[in-house]
């Protein structure tokens, strides 16, 4: 199979981490090559967060460049349109419409821009936007805005749900698995 | 069995199977997280060194005592540990010493970008450097191997995209490799007779890798039908050229980047109409090639300048890359900032207010140098701040002693301020340094370090007392101030800066991440107080935003730390 890319994108601090493991974790499972790129360090705190993940026969390079994702998984707004340069023709930006404001935005130096997901449609960019923040908030934590990502990603992906939950099951802990679970479900249904 | 592991747990993996029996470490991204898989394995003694000489001393150590041995560092702590390493290279090992040392092309979380291939050169000693999490492993048991036949430490070279990508290893079991102790004082003693009589060995070493790597598995040929042109290459740039041009070309990929084979590398680049070299960061491979005589083209089109990526490596060799759509708009930037109660925040609205010159140092509070705090003038490497403000008050004869301070962590200053501090007592400073005691090593995922009082594997330990060393080294003023408390931080400032003797502040509170620490409730806006008058924002707290002309609190950030309230004159910041 030719390689997949899935980029999963947003401001550190919000979980992109734990998204890239349980992706990991799946993908593993199905036999594929897969190299999964993170970010540590300095650009974490709080800063705009980039994680990797391609699958295939056989994968070489760890990052994913301009032009060749299949799908962008974005946290927030002004991330998902930071990274639209990213998506191959045809490929899918899933976006939580969550809006944080950068610090330049916050001390005045620049503008959130306005309207950002109706300007990445208009550009013909191939977009999900989705309230993941509230959903995740159904289902019990505002930090479930992952699982809720990656429930919208699933419909997407020809991977039977139980095999999704397996890959669940092995990423959080027990206390949290039955709030994941849900929050993943609501991704998926909504 | 078949698992996903980054590059840095792999070496983890490879340093278990292969018997390591002692590590010690300084933690540095992106190398951390090799130190904190080994400690996981119980069979393995692993530790938090205070910097990376003492790491690779101890490391030695170890060694010479018999034990397999590891240290692992980022590039800027191999210059740390240097020292060592260049003589380590003369004594050799008893039993096989491994250094870790991981790149960061790119300047993810570095404050420079040097290439650490030049050390092994440098130093004479070998260097292996995989491409990705599966070689990590091998290469790491490898390097034990030719640490003990050649009678060297080894270098594994790690890199940003190989410690901190993720793929696919096979694991194995561990064997474990123990030797005598045997004195030997022609070998270990280095003064000049005895180091005089070293170096030819160390030569005659390097002759025998040469041999070696004419041979060895990990530099392989990889055949490929087009010979118009091959590729030599390392690491994770033979990903990218792998990526971009599958199996059409000759690639050879050198897994010991030193020393390089020579007879390999001629026959190769006869075999081939045009030799390309692909490799990030410094022309390492092609300087060697050029000695050899070989033409070649490198780093006239592959830049010394930032990481490659499959894409530039695409665009160099004529390939068409194709972007997806770029919006038409204005995306501002979104630097790292100090988190949402972050300790740091207080003092350094502090020392901003007061418009101090601000010596920083290697740690978070390097983010005290963002607008809007914008409150830090210097930072170069760890524990230069406080070297650095001795220099520069005692050069300015007094002038500058009231209007400028270090700034430092407690893992920082553990690393190498304490040096720096002793030169202020016994020269005579009227220095005020302030340490930034945050209670964990915040920057690189909380690792604990000597002032603690938790060693590596999380177990209560010794605990360094700042205070007491503060004074022991014979500074007298030395105080506490709590960094939410502005005033109480504005006071000690004012008042350290006016003695006419060397200070420190300890401003001390656990980081605000820390698992323990327990977070009040997010604070509001009361609305009908607030006048839009952004004192609040003064300190760039990222929760705080301005929403319609009036002040905003983002309750999921927010953790009720209340400096912010202490900044508003109209008590408009309440708590629930």
């Amino acid at each position: 199979m030719e390689t997949k890319n899935v980029m999963i994108v947003g401001v550190g601090g919000q979980g992109s981490l734990l998204a890239s493991k349980l992706l990991g974790r799946l993908l593993l499972g199905k036999g594929y090559d897969i190299k999964v790129s993170e970010v540590h360090g300095m650009s974490q705190r709080g800063g705009s967060v980039v994680t990797y993940v391609r699958f295939g026969d056989k994968v070489y390079s760890p990052v994913i460049d301009k032009g060749q994702a299949d799908f962008i998984v974005s946290f927030e707004l002004l991330e998902a349109a930071r990274w639209t340069e990213f998506l191959k023709p045809g490929g899918k930006l899933i976006a939580n419409t969550q809006r944080i404001d950068p610090m330049p935005v916050i001390i005045g130096a620049a503008e959130y821009p306005e309207d950002l997901a109706k300007k990445m449609l208009d550009a013909g960019i191939d977009l999900d936007a989705m309230d993941a923040l509230s959903l995740a908030q159904e289902a019990g934590s505002s930090k479930a805005v992952n699982l809720v990502l990656m429930g919208r990603l699933s419909k997407y992906f020809d991977i039977p749900q139980e095999e999704w939950m397996a890959a669940i099951e092995a990423s959080v802990p027990p206390k949290f698995l039955e709030m994941n679970k849900k929050a993943f479900a609501l991704g998926a249904n909504a | 069995m078949k698992q996903l592991m980054l590059g840095n747990e792999a070496v983890a993996r490879g340093l278990y199977e292969a018997g390591c029996a002692f590590v010690s470490s300084y933690p540095g991204t992106p190398s951390t997280e090799i130190t904190e898989a080994i400690a996981k394995y119980p069979e393995v003694y692993a530790e938090w060194a205070p910097n990376e000489k003492v790491a690779m001393e101890a490391a030695f150590g170890a060694s010479l005592a018999g034990r397999r041995s590891f240290c692992g560092m980022k590039h800027v702590g191999l210059n740390v540990a240097a020292d060592p390493l260049f003589t380590l290279s003369y004594t050799g090992v008893n039993a096989g010493m491994v250094i870790g040392v991981a790149d960061d092309a790119g300047m993810h979380s570095s404050q420079n970008e040097q290439d650490s291939r030049h050390y092994a050169r440098a130093a004479k000693v070998p260097m292996l450097e995989p491409s990705d999490s599966a070689e990590a492993l091998a290469m790491t048991k490898l390097a034990y191997e030719l640490s003990e036949k050649f009678d060297t430490p080894v270098l594994v070279k790690m890199c940003t995209r190989v410690s901190h990508s993720q793929s696919v290893v096979e694991t194995g079991e561990r064997v474990e490799h123990l030797k005598e102790y045997q004195k030997d004082i022609a070998k270990y003693v280095m003064m000049p007779g005895n180091a005089k009589r070293r170096h030819p060995v160390v030569e005659a070493r390097t002759r025998a890798l040469v041999e070696y790597a004419e041979s060895c598995e990990i530099n392989v040929v990889e055949e490929g039908e087009d010979k118009s042109v091959g590729f030599i290459t390392s690491s994770t740039s033979y990903q990218y050229i792998k990526e971009v041009m599958g199996d059409k070309h000759p690639v050879m990929k050198l897994g010991l980047i030193w020393p390089m084979p020579e007879e390999k590398i001629r026959n190769f680049a006869a075999s081939v109409e045009k030799l390309v070299i692909v490799e990030e960061l410094d022309g390492f491979i092609q300087s060697h090639c050029r000695d050899l005589g070989i033409q070649c083209v490198g780093k006239e089109v592959f830049s010394c300048i930032d990481e490659l990526s499959q894409n530039k490596v695409a665009a160099q060799l004529g390939k068409d890359v194709v972007s997806g759509t770029k919006l038409e708009e204005n995306i501002p930037p979104r630097p790292p900032v100090m988190c949402a109660g972050c300790p740091h925040r207080g003092l350094f609205y502090t020392l901003k207010k007061n418009k101090l010159t601000v010596l920083g140092d290697i740690g978070c509070y390097t983010l005290g140098a963002v607008a809007p705090l914008a409150a830090v003038d210097s930072v170069i490497c760890m524990g230069a701040s406080v070297s650095g403000i001795h220099g520069f008050c005692k050069s300015q004869n007094g002038a500058a002693d009231n209007k400028t301070v270090a700034v430092i962590g407690d893992s920082t200053f553990m690393h190498s301020g304490i040096t720096g501090l002793v030169n202020m007592a016994y020269n005579e400073s009227n220095a005020t340094v302030i340490i930034v005691d945050n209670s964990i090593t915040g920057m690189t995922g909380h690792q604990q370090n000597p002032t603690t009082g938790f060693n590596l594997k999380g177990d209560p330990c010794a605990k360094i007392d700042l205070e007491t060393l503060c004074r022991a080294v014979g500074i007298k003023r030395v105080r506490v101030v709590d960094p939410y408390d502005l005033k109480q931080c504005d006071e000690a400032i004012k008042e350290e800066l006016a003695a006419e003797e060397p200070s420190v502040i300890i401003s001390r509170r656990p980081c605000a991440l820390l698992k323990y620490v327990k977070h009040k409730a997010p604070l509001t806006v009361d609305q009908d107080k607030c006048v839009g008058c952004k004192a609040c924002m003064k300190i760039g707290c990222p929760a705080i935003s301005m929403v319609d002309g009036k002040a905003k609190v983002d309750a999921t950030q927010c953790v009720g730390c209340g400096v912010c309230q202490q900044l508003c004159k109209l008590g408009a910041l309440k708590e629930v």
